[in-house]
């Protein structure tokens, strides 16, 4: 009955895993079916964006990294505020099916709660947000 | 999800499918913190009706009450329950059929083959 916290769509391409990495995680790759233009620094941690042709531009943090299997990142929620501090987590995974690849994509984080709405400063839901990422990521690592 | 996120994003978009309120929300939203009297003068509604939706939206937790001076009610528009409400839409704003449809179509193109692909929409867990 509740709205979605994570959003998950899973599409199988004729191409092996390799192909689709570099689709995924080059900014050349990126730029020919994501985003206009867009550059990547591929480490865990590093900064990423996209821009297209309407000046639309979106900022990402990236993940992990585990080439060619996984790949997450975390952006801006869409429709928020810039100075909004919510992220969603976005991961890609990359298993060979036959000559091709079953690629997943799941978003989380839909569900944050804005801690203000609960009478909490806005300092601890940055931080709040910074530490529940961590977790996931420790986890995502762990699993 | 704690339950009363549900609750307080239901609170939004019920407030939000009247004109009235919608127009008042609007006001206060665009305009500022303002009394019944001034938004009477400024929207198209009795002072009467838009005391009875500022009482509802007070009590729905959409706008406070500020108490000012000459006993002047001014009423503010909090915006936290529409973060609420906003994160809700985003998971329906969120489109990636699209760009993995675009995917697909650039991967076919730079290998210079057709392929065939399959879409599969997969069970999405309610959070």
């Amino acid at each position: 009955m509740g709205f979605p916290d994570r959003i998950e769509r899973t599409v199988e391409v004729a191409h092996p895993p390799d192909k689709v990495w570099a689709a995924l995680t080059t900014s050349d790759g990126l730029a020919a079916w994501f985003g206009n233009e867009a550059t990547i620094d591929l480490r865990p941690g590093g900064p990423a964006w996209m821009r297209w042709t309407d000046g639309f531009r979106v900022d990402m943090r990236v993940e992990r990294v585990e080439e060619p299997r996984v790949f997450g990142f975390t952006w801006q929620i869409y429709g928020l505020p810039k100075d909004d501090p919510r992220r969603t987590y976005v991961e890609f995974t990359l298993e060979p099916a036959g000559a091709g690849t079953r690629l997943t994509v799941v978003e989380s984080g839909f569900a944050q709660l804005p801690d203000d709405a609960h009478g909490k400063a806005y300092d601890a839901n940055t931080q709040g947000w910074a530490s529940e990422l961590g977790e996931l990521v420790d986890y995502l690592d762990a699993a | 999800m704690p339950p009363d996120t549900e609750a307080v994003a239901e609170q939004v978009f019920t407030a939000l499918a009247d004109p009235t309120r919608r127009a008042i929300l609007a006001a206060l939203a665009s305009g500022g913190p303002a009394t019944a009297t001034d938004l009477a003068a400024r929207l198209p509604i009795t002072r009467q009706a838009i005391a009875k939706h500022l009482a509802l939206l007070t009590e729905a937790g959409l706008v406070t009450a500020e108490h000012g001076e000459r006993r002047r009610v001014r009423f503010r528009l909090r915006s936290a329950p529409m973060q609420v409400a906003q994160q809700f839409l985003a998971a329906l704003a969120r489109d990636w059929d699209r760009p993995l449809e675009a995917l697909t179509e650039h991967l076919d193109r730079s290998a210079g083959k057709p392929a065939t692909t399959r879409l599969e929409e997969a069970r999405s867990r309610h959070g």
